[in-house]
């Protein structure tokens, strides 16, 4: 009777042991539910990420900000960047930077670097939306003293939203040292905003007279806050005053946002133009100079698109020169190709314009299906370079994407560099000869032959050169060229068919044109709004904006 | 012609005779576009079904029979979807099909299946307002999918809303019950924002701009997509460049999953939202073991699992359960012996067969994150059961299906009217 009694007390004991290690090793691992008032060291606060409850990863984030430590910008900023996983064995919490498959870690509370580990092996530490404003909020109360005078100011900015007294004194303290007109700017319009609420009126007054000029949404949010907090409030002398002041602000700050809008728009309708420009300057060339409907225009495109996908995948780690080097490469394969086409189907069937038109129509399909065998039916991801994303921040009503401000530069230039070469080369003086009157450039001595096939090859060159641009804006894959050939004729016949110029014109009106009925119609109206109004004008004008004037138009 | 057709006269004699040599085996219709448009996300499905084939064999087969599939190619050709059905059911005699994507191969089918007393299953989100008796949805309807999605913004405080769809049937129905069902919430007329673009639609400067402007208005806003497919990607390019981040307005999508993403760059997307029952990162035992059989029956350890695989999955174990039940593989006695069956689901819940023919199934949220998965962020907290006619269009409102109880039997039976509209789905 007595054994069986001891065994008791001794596994008692000895699962009691065992509770007590294992909480013990809980607690230190996996810290419980953690509050806003628990006192933890900055490795405890890391170890703690490994939660899956994201209201518990805000608290730890704002904890990880307050300690100061000096590792805490490094660690928010990883983990707004993706970078913090842990161990799934012993749930350590690291920074890793993964490339196939393997992951270089360093531990994330002591920055000690810890060698390399199978990716499998980490699991990461999850952020969502939320997350991502408390530590974008985090982040930039930590950077409010960075060298980077661009990161203070956006640090600034970012506080527009979370302005409170506390916040203000902390401004007023950096305000005191800030250097930079820039972020002083940015940092009296956050004082500003929480001036608003300031209890003396004339505070108040102060601050909405000096946010008029800011063109901060937030800033118009605040206002209209305001403005809508008085008028639901008995009204005094005082609130009226305020209200009034808050109008005028409010008008002077929209007027101004509106001349942005109009800007902007005209902006969106000449990077459209200079789109359409890319496309249709080569197609002005096989169609316009040479007269031949070439149905595979679109391919080309797609060629040039493809060509910058195969370079960025032959040079993995140089994306940032990989578009200056797909130009050339895109403008000498598809030139090449063009050549090809032109020997090989073209030069049989001048003179015979349907039979042509069948004959390229088949080529675009054999291509694109060349593409779909060879490469896959899939689209295909092309990066963006670091220097083409993003915009170009003139103030905060207005920015201009760097993408589409690139691409228009890089159209003019093509442009530019075209008639240059039509007009003041040997090359462009045979190529018109040859286009004006056959017979006669052939009785001077020039082999109409070669000139035709480079010609094509110029042309389809050129939309080689294009589809690298249309790599950019939109997806790479096997009916990129589908999407833009119906575009790109109609802007030649628009422009007038054989003048480079007619061309310019008539893409520049098409885009700003597109882009002004947009907001009224949308955009599949806006569509055919344009197509109608094209079919209108060739009836009036079918030879196009700019005709070719003279005998040789007559051919 | 001539010899084509006498050709494929052989060809059909030939496999209706070699499948009556071979008699003892049930047979399992494919009917998934492998070329064509449709063919990059239709193939994984049929991928999908071959694999669950071989493990059903590998565990013995059904009834003591082999499974044996018979694959047709409708290549992305909407009426072609109903000749091959006829093919399937009428010469190969299959005793299931597992097949479809879009929705108008969908309706194609719907006459033949019904006629032939076939049995379709169809393993796509789709709008709903529809229940044949001969097929089974195993894909989410809307208030699976665009309704919980629109709970989930609304419970983070969204206040403006900006529904931005491609100009085809789905978005026009899905934005038409998202509207409903936001004005029923009380949100005000000025609050929501309708766009349609048109397909492949690479210019989002304008409409990025102005869902800017919109959102800049004070309350929280947010974008839910049914933009289609190809014009996400400039889409999201746009997003991006013009500094939209996923913290100011977030964009929820419904037809953006990691097939969709593979071969995407998706650093610029981190954060942008996509409803669905089911994402690869979901953890469940089931879903690890269904990851790695898949990637070792396709052989390539990065391939994905999306959620309309996971419908094929539910779909196939669940016809296989209700063909053991009911000992046969006689569609009049599988079809009943499908209601209430509980499968697990890959995401560590159960998946119910209901009487309408759609699924309860749990609705999941998630984040898109930089290497093409998603971060699951919210999940309902059961399953919600698929509503075959949406519960926010006055006209849909009354009309309920049921093929189980006696007294309704149908797909669209009218509340009010006690009728049966009459036409079989």
């Amino acid at each position: 009777m007595e054994r069986p009694f001891i065994i008791t007390i001794k596994m008692l004991s000895k699962f009691t042991l065992i509770l007590l290690l294992s909480s013990l090793l809980t607690g230190f691992s996996l810290a419980e539910e953690i509050n806003n008032d628990a006192e933890m060291s900055f490795s405890e606060l890391v170890a703690s990420l490994t939660t899956k409850k994201f209201d518990q990863k805000a608290i730890i984030i704002k904890k990880i900000r307050q300690t100061e430590h000096q590792r805490s910008l490094t660690i928010l900023s990883k983990l707004l960047d993706g970078k913090v996983y842990y161990k799934k064995d012993d749930k350590l919490v690291v920074i890793a930077d993964i490339e196939n498959k393997k992951a270089t870690i360093t531990n994330a509370s002591t920055g000690e670097p810890l060698g390399e580990i199978a990716k499998k092996k980490l699991k990461k530490v999850g952020i969502n939306n939320k997350l991502r404003r408390t530590l974008n909020l985090s982040i930039a109360q930590l950077s409010l003293a960075d060298t980077d005078a661009t990161v203070r100011k956006s640090a600034a900015v970012e506080m527009f939203k979370n302005m409170d007294d506390e916040t203000s004194i902390i401004l007023k303290q950096r305000l005191t040292v800030e250097k930079n007109k820039h972020v002083i700017s940015a940092l009296q319009t956050a004082i500003s905003i929480n001036q608003l609420n300031s209890p003396i009126h004339e505070e108040k007054i102060e601050s909405i007279k000096a946010l008029s000029d800011s063109l901060y949404p937030e800033v118009r949010v605040a206002l209209k806050d305001l403005e809508k907090k008085l008028s639901s409030k008995t009204q005094t002398p005082k609130s009226q005053e305020l209200l009034h002041a808050i109008d005028a602000s409010l008008k002077k700050i929209e007027s101004s946002v509106g001349i942005y809008k109009q800007i902007e728009n005209i902006f969106f309708g000449i990077s459209l133009g200079s789109v359409l420009l890319l496309i249709a300057v080569g197609l002005a060339i096989t169609f316009g100079v040479m007269g031949v409907i070439n149905m595979a225009h679109g391919e080309m495109l797609m060629l040039g698109a493809y060509t910058t996908y195969i370079i960025q995948l032959l040079l993995p780690n140089h994306i940032e020169y990989s578009i200056l080097i797909s130009i050339p490469t895109a403008f000498v394969f598809t030139g090449l190709v063009g050549i090809g086409i032109e020997r090989g189907v073209i030069r049989f069937l001048y003179g015979r314009p349907l039979e042509t038109l069948l004959a390229t129509f088949g080529i675009s399909l054999i291509l694109q299906q060349a593409v779909r065998t060879l490469i896959s039916p899939q689209n295909r991801a092309v990066s963006t370079p670091d220097w083409m994303s993003g915009s170009l921040e003139i103030n905060p009503a207005l920015s201009l994407t760097y993408n589409r401000l690139y691409i228009i530069i890089f159209a003019l230039i093509v442009l530019a560099g075209l008639m240059l070469l039509l007009n003041k080369s040997k090359f462009g003086l045979q190529v018109r000869a040859v286009t004006q009157n056959r017979s006669m450039a052939k009785a001077m001595g020039i082999r109409t032959d070669w000139v035709d096939a480079f010609t094509f090859g110029l042309g389809s060159g050129i939309a080689g050169i294009a589809g690298v641009a249309l790599s950019q804006l939109t997806n790479v894959g096997p009916n990129l060229g589908q999407a833009y050939i119906i575009d790109s004729f109609m802007v030649v016949v628009f422009g007038g068919v054989g003048n480079l110029w007619g061309t310019l014109f008539g893409a520049m009106t098409l885009g700003i044109a597109n882009k002004y009925l947009e907001p009224f119609t949308g955009a599949v109206l806006a569509k055919i709004v344009v197509l109608v109004i094209i079919i209108l004008f060739i009836q009036k004008r079918p030879r196009g904006m700019f005709a070719l004037k003279g005998r040789s138009a007559d051919n | 012609m001539k010899k084509l057709s006498l050709w494929s006269v052989l060809c059909v004699a030939m496999i209706a005779w070699s499948s009556s040599a071979f008699s003892d085996t049930i047979k399992v219709g494919v009917l998934h576009s492998l070329s064509g448009t449709m063919a990059i996300s239709e193939t994984t499905l049929k991928d999908t079904v071959l694999m669950m084939i071989e493990e059903q064999n590998k565990a013995g087969g059904l009834l003591g029979k082999q499974l044996e599939a018979v694959v047709v190619d409708p290549a992305s050709d909407w009426p072609l979807f109903a000749e091959k059905m006829r093919e399937l059911i009428e010469v190969h005699k299959v005793d299931v099909i597992f097949g479809c994507w879009t929705s108008v191969s969908r309706k194609s089918v719907l006459p033949v299946v019904e006629e032939l007393n076939g049995l379709l299953f169809y393993p796509v989100q789709y709008e709903g307002e529809e229940s044949s008796k001969n097929v089974f949805y195993t894909g989410a309807a809307p208030n699976q999918q665009a309704i919980p999605a629109v709970d989930y913004l609304m419970d983070g405080g969204v206040e403006r809303w900006v529904l931005a769809g491609t100009d085809y049937v789905y978005p026009r129905t899905t934005n038409k019950i998202l509207e409903a069902y936001l004005k029923l919430k009380g949100v005000d007329e000025k609050d929501i924002m309708i766009n349609y673009t048109p397909f492949g639609h690479s210019d989002w400067q304008t409409i990025v701009s102005d869902i800017k402007q919109f959102g800049s208005a004070g309350k929280k806003t947010a974008v839910v997509s049914t933009i289609n497919g190809d014009a996400n990607v400039p889409f999201y390019k746009e997003l991006g460049n013009q500094g939209m981040s996923a913290e100011d307005i977030p964009v929820v999508a419904f037809s953006v999953g990691e097939e969709e993403l593979s071969g995407i760059d998706t650093a610029p997307l981190v954060g942008h939202l996509a409803a669905w029952n089911y994402f690869q990162n979901a953890e469940s035992e089931e879903n690890d073991k269904f990851i790695e059989a898949w990637q070792a029956f396709i052989g390539n350890e990065d391939r994905v699992t999306n959620d309309p695989m996971e419908a094929t999955y539910i779909g196939f174990k669940m016809w296989a359960q209700a063909v053991t039940t009911a000992g046969t593989t006689e569609v009049d006695k599988v079809r009943p012996a499908m209601y209430g069956l509980e499968i697990p689901n890959l995401t560590g819940g159960t998946a119910v067969m209901n009487t309408n023919h759609h699924l309860s199934k749990p609705v999941l949220i998630g984040e898109i994150q930089d290497d093409g998965q998603f971060e699951i962020v919210w999940s309902t907290d059961g399953e919600v059961k698929g509503d075959a006619w949406t519960d926010y269009l006055p006209e849909s409102a009354l009309i309920v299906s049921d093929w189980a109880d006696p007294a309704i039997n149908c797909g669209n039976y009218n509340t009010e009217t006690k009728k049966c509209s009459g036409q079989n789905y």
